[in-house]
């Protein structure tokens, strides 16, 4: 397919372009199995390749009982830290109320097992300095404010729930050297710098786990990602707090308001802590102050509740609390202060994991589930390639070529992402890539049914494929775009499961896309210039005859085409059979029209309708009179030249009729031309 | 067969065949409603049969077995619970773990006991626990979740589309149509649900609304300055719509479906129970219900939604109003011809058709 011309080249420069991605694709996995661990085969779930069990139960240190609340906290603590390690499908549940079953596909690496090992601390920390958790820039307040407003978390504001009592108000100012854990000079230019590079977009930063030195002033990204903070020392642990409830806020009449509120108890020591910690944030600038005042000289009067080393909620404290009774309020909803009740209950214990056991576990689904499967695949996939041969004939062979290319780039990209990105392929993963076929195969279908519905318009093909595309693509952008926006939406709000499914939704979406603009499309140009499909060959499934393509066109040097009788002899026979069953139909159609006699009144009426409608009715006093429908109908020269015209029955009557209906009143001229002398007699008003 | 069927394609294309869907659209609204409210009724009786993962259940584990064989185990839990669909993995290389769902004490005894035999090991060996849900009440919130963002979007996204509201309402009606009547096949059927199951709803949903969007698509072109002209009404330009993409209605679901087929039937009659036999249950009754909404339940129900806006009925009225003048004007000037077109074909002006159609300087 050599091209020599501007104008073509640029459909196979498509092609070499995604040539190009495939190997692009293959090449980096080729280089990947020379020189890391990548394997020309994707990673396979849990469920089909089996993987690691390991039991872990929750033991406290002083022996308090564990509630079943804290087994589902803890199992949603491990279960994040492993879903952002990647797309890794984990299977995580509790056995027998007290021990929980962590499940890793594969052999999962040493430190993904000490991920899911490691216990989970809470901590108190006063916050230093804190920004949107995206941009690299220390402190953007537009951005800051937009964060703000996102999530719950983002500005709560700390309130006594009984009446403070101002004793403890006698706290020395915040001293000098670094003794005091809000000391702003903890900010150093280094900690600045890991906090600029810090991305709490990124889910592999939102994993929680490791451990942090209660000394040190640290980093850390809010659990949703929205926001980062640096933190200073730990000043009370998690086993400061007696209990942590959730209800609706209570002001100081008693009346109970319409917000959510979570109310913590502190423990005796817990309550000391804390009033040190109150009577000294309540003197720092509040949330607004502290971003109004840049660049800040102090640290905000907030301190961040740290779990699991994710900040979860960070008030600002307004006053001093010495009773130990404290409440967090701010734009909670009943789920939101629910789940901040059960965190801090959780953070509440000291809890550690101790393991059980941990051992080899065999796929669940025998390999006979994924053999057969695959099997089903493909006979699906013979089912659909004859089906498309039937239906397109040499089009259907550009459909499979496509569909085989789009498997190509997705097995290469899952095998990619498998090394890359740890993702393993499920079996209903493997039945989601199955049925993608279909939505695939569907944009080929816009596009031909497009492609066939200029054709029927009287377009060459290569005008066809051109405006044919011009108005699928639209077509396939719209629908895939939001295709791929359910994919993207589950992906980042859904877990396990759940996002391995919207991985591949998305995936096979764009391939979709990638395939028909940089391989359907371009070849369905570069066919359209062949021979074979150009001139639309029987088999080529564009032969505009078959499409009922009758309409006139203007084929230049005063003369006019009608396709059907450009086609070659060798059709007549079929023409034969289809033409007069369509006109008959037409016809039938007309007749139940209302007030369908006679040949009269035309206001409103196009030459065409007329025309048809004059048909009908002669048609219908030739039956009354039982004279042969063929010598009844009036026989009218629709090009000038045709020689056919004589002979032309009441089949080439109905099509012509309709085509000129097609090209409505800016064709009327043509429309004009063919009209006969005498029709305009008949009814000269036009 | 196909010339048939194209030549079907193509009177439907110019509108010399034409269904009158919209026409009809109340008694396609019946049918779906009366379907929606059975399926409804058969999710709350019979219900869902809901799998472990959702539901927690019972485990055992043999250890120092000297085979690991999965058939032997599964056969030991069917024997005494015949309906039960056990999980068997092999555990470390002496020991098998059987899931199942949640059975009753005497069940689990016996179960214990079967299992004993088989194995051919001491009553030690073999322990019994309760398992949590791996698919607890957190991933099911954070799933829902999930789902209402992406209908609230798949709404905002729609509306901007279309520049029509009422599209996305249509659409977002069909879909849940489409759901629920899954949903109440999948209940009656009486299949458990699994992990694979929800993933298959999930991608109904994906599916609904794409066959939906392709559809209205072609609505909209073809209703694009509807209000300019006095031919045709709104209802009829959609239902030629609706027509013109029936073709591709049927061509995109028989692809589709032929898969899913073929994985329905390995999966049910070859295979049994498990993760194929589920999503593609669920995926077959999902893709061809979502083909049906999207033409007899989506485009009638954008329609009916568009009739309430008031520039839209008085366009019909006019042209209604129109085409009965000029069905009347005979009774005084003599006969009438009201166009066979006048319901169904479109009518567009002829479009340039390229250089390449234009006359060329003769050669000398």
């Amino acid at each position: 397919m050599a091209t020599t011309n501007h104008k073509k080249s640029r459909p196979s420069r498509s092609l070499i372009g995604l040539a190009v991605i495939i190997l692009a694709i293959f090449g980096s996995i080729f280089a990947g199995t020379k020189f890391d661990d990548a394997s020309w085969t994707p990673k396979l779930a849990l469920d089909l390749e089996g993987g690691t069990q390991i039991i872990l139960t929750p033991v406290t240190e002083n022996n308090e009982k564990v509630t079943s609340e804290d087994i589902d906290q803890a199992i949603a603590i491990i279960r994040q830290r492993v879903d952002s390690s990647g797309v890794a499908e984990a299977e995580i549940t509790s056995q027998g109320g007290t021990n929980i079953v962590v499940a890793l596909p594969g052999n999962p690496s040493q430190e993904t097992l000490d991920l899911v090992r490691e216990s989970a601390q809470m901590q108190f920390r006063p916050v230093l300095y804190f920004g949107a958790g995206v941009g690299t820039d220390p402190i953007a307040p537009e951005s800051e404010t937009d964060a703000a407003t996102g999530g719950p978390t983002a500005e709560p504001t700390l309130e006594p729930s009984a009446e403070p009592s101002d004793a403890a108000t006698d706290a020395a100012t915040p001293a000098p050297q670094i003794t005091d854990p809000s000391d702003f000079s903890q900010v150093t230019p280094e900690l600045l710098a890991e906090f600029d590079a810090l991305n709490c977009t990124d889910p592999a930063n939102l994993a929680g786990g490791g451990t942090q030195n209660p000394n040190e002033a640290i980093v850390a990204c809010s659990a949703d990602g929205a926001m980062k903070y640096i933190l200073g020392p730990m000043e009370l642990a998690g086993s400061d707090i007696d209990s942590a409830s959730s209800g609706l806020q209570v002001n100081a009449q008693g009346v109970q308001l319409n917000t959510w509120a979570v109310s913590i108890k502190f423990t005796g020591e817990g309550t000391k802590k804390f009033t040190e910690v109150t009577s000294r944030l309540s003197k720092l600038p509040t949330y607004e102050t502290w971003i109004a005042s840049q660049p800040p000289t102090q640290a905000p009067g907030m301190f961040a509740m740290v779990l699991d080393n994710l900040v979860i909620s960070a008030p600002g404290v307004e006053v001093v609390i010495s009773d130990g009774r404290a409440e967090i309020t701010g734009n909670f909803t009943r789920a939101s202060a629910t789940t901040l009740a059960n965190q801090l209950n959780f953070g509440s214990l000291p809890l550690t994991f101790e393991v059980q056991s941990e051992s080899q576990i065999s796929a669940t689904l025998g390999s006979e589930q994924l053999q057969k499967g695959l099997l089903a695949g493909l006979i699906g996939l013979l089912l659909v390639v004859i089906y498309s041969l039937i239906q397109y004939r040499a089009l259907g062979l550009v459909t499979v070529a496509s569909l085989v290319i789009a498997g190509v780039i997705t097995y290469g990209v899952i095998t990619l992402l498998s090394w890359t990105q740890g993702y393993r392929l499920s079996l209903p993963g493997v039945t989601g890539l199955i049925v993608a076929i279909g939505i695939t195969a569907d944009s080929f279908i816009v596009y031909f049914e497009r492609i066939r519905d200029e054709l029927r318009d009287g377009r060459s093909l290569t005008s066809a494929v051109d405006t044919g595309w011009d108005r699928a693509r639209r077509t396939i952008l719209a629908s895939d775009g939001v295709n791929f926006l359910a994919a993207v939406v589950l992906y980042f709000l859904a877990v396990g499961g759940v996002r391995g499914f919207a991985f591949t939704l998305g995936l096979t979406t764009i391939v979709d896309v990638v395939v028909v603009f940089f391989f359907t499309h371009p070849l369905m140009k570069l066919l359209a210039k062949t021979k074979f499909f150009g001139e639309g060959h029987p088999a080529s499934g564009l032969d505009p005859h078959r499409l009922g393509a009758t309409s006139v066109r203007y084929g230049g040097r005063g003369r006019v085409v009608r396709v059907d009788r450009e086609s070659a002899p060798a059709k007549g026979a079929a023409a034969g059979t289809t033409k007069p069953r369509k006109a008959a139909k037409e016809l039938v159609g007309a007749s139940t029209r209302p007030g369908a006699q006679g040949g009269g009144a035309t206001a409103g009426m196009t030459i065409a309708e007329r025309r048809a409608a004059r048909a009908l009715a002669e048609k219908e006093a030739s039956a009354k009179e039982a004279v042969a429908a063929d010598d009844a109908t009036v026989t009218e020269a629709t090009t000038p030249e045709a020689p056919e015209a004589t002979e032309a029955t009441e089949a080439s009557v109905a099509p012509t009729a309709e085509d000129a209906a097609q090209h409505d009143a800016g064709d009327e001229r043509s429309a004009d031309r063919a009209e006969t002398p005498s029709d305009e007699n008949k009814d000269g008003k036009l | 067969m196909a010339v048939g069927f194209a030549q079907w394609g193509n009177d439907l294309h110019t509108g010399r065949k034409s269904y009158n869907i919209v026409g009809q659209r109340r008694k396609f609204y019946l049918v779906s409603i009366v379907l929606s409210a059975i399926c409804l009724v058969l999710l709350f009786k019979p219900g869902f049969n809901l799998g472990i993962e959702f539901r927690g259940g019972s485990e055992f584990t043999v250890s120092g077995v000297s085979t690991q064989s999965q058939q032997l185990a599964e056969e030991a839990v069917t024997s005494v619970a015949p309906s039960e669909v056990p999980r068997v993995s092999s555990v470390g290389n002496n020991a098998v773990r059987i899931q199942t769902a949640e059975l009753s004490t005497d069940e689990v005894e016996e179960v214990r006991t079967a299992l004993m035999e088989t194995f051919d090991v001491g009553e030690d060996q073999v322990t019994s626990s309760f398992v949590g849900p791996s698919w607890g009440k957190d991933v099911s919130q954070k799933a829902l979740t999930g789902l209402i963002v992406f209908l609230v979007l798949v709404g905002l996204v729609m509306t901007a589309y279309f520049r029509a509201w009422r599209m996305a309402v249509a659409a977002l009606i069909a879909l849940f149509h489409d759901l629920i009547i899954t949903a109440g096949v999948y209940a009656l059927i009486g299949w458990e649900v699994t992990p694979a199951t929800v993933i298959g709803f999930l991608t109904i949903l994906g599916y609904s609304i794409y066959d939906t969007v392709v559809v209205f698509d072609k609505v909209r072109e073809n209703t694009d300055g509807v209000l300019a002209q006095t031919r045709s009404t709104y209802a009829e330009r959609a239902n030629l719509a609706v027509n013109q993409t029936l073709v591709r209605s049927i061509n995109t679901s028989v692809v589709a479906l032929l898969p899913v087929a073929s994985i329905l039937f390995i999966g049910a009659f070859i295979l049994g129970a498990g993760t194929l036999r589920d999503i593609a249950l669920a995926l077959f009754v999902g893709m061809a219900v979502g083909t049906y909404s999207s033409i007899f339940l989506a485009t009638p129900l954008e329609v009916s939604l568009r009739y309430r806006e008031p520039a839209i009925r008085e366009h019909t009225a006019k042209v209604l109003a129109a085409r009965a003048a000029a069905a009347a004007a005979p009774a005084d000037g003599g006969s009438a011809v009201v166009s066979p077109m006048a319901y169904t074909g479109s009518l567009r002006p002829g479009a340039h058709q390229g250089n390449a159609a234009q006359p060329r300087k003769r050669k000398k």
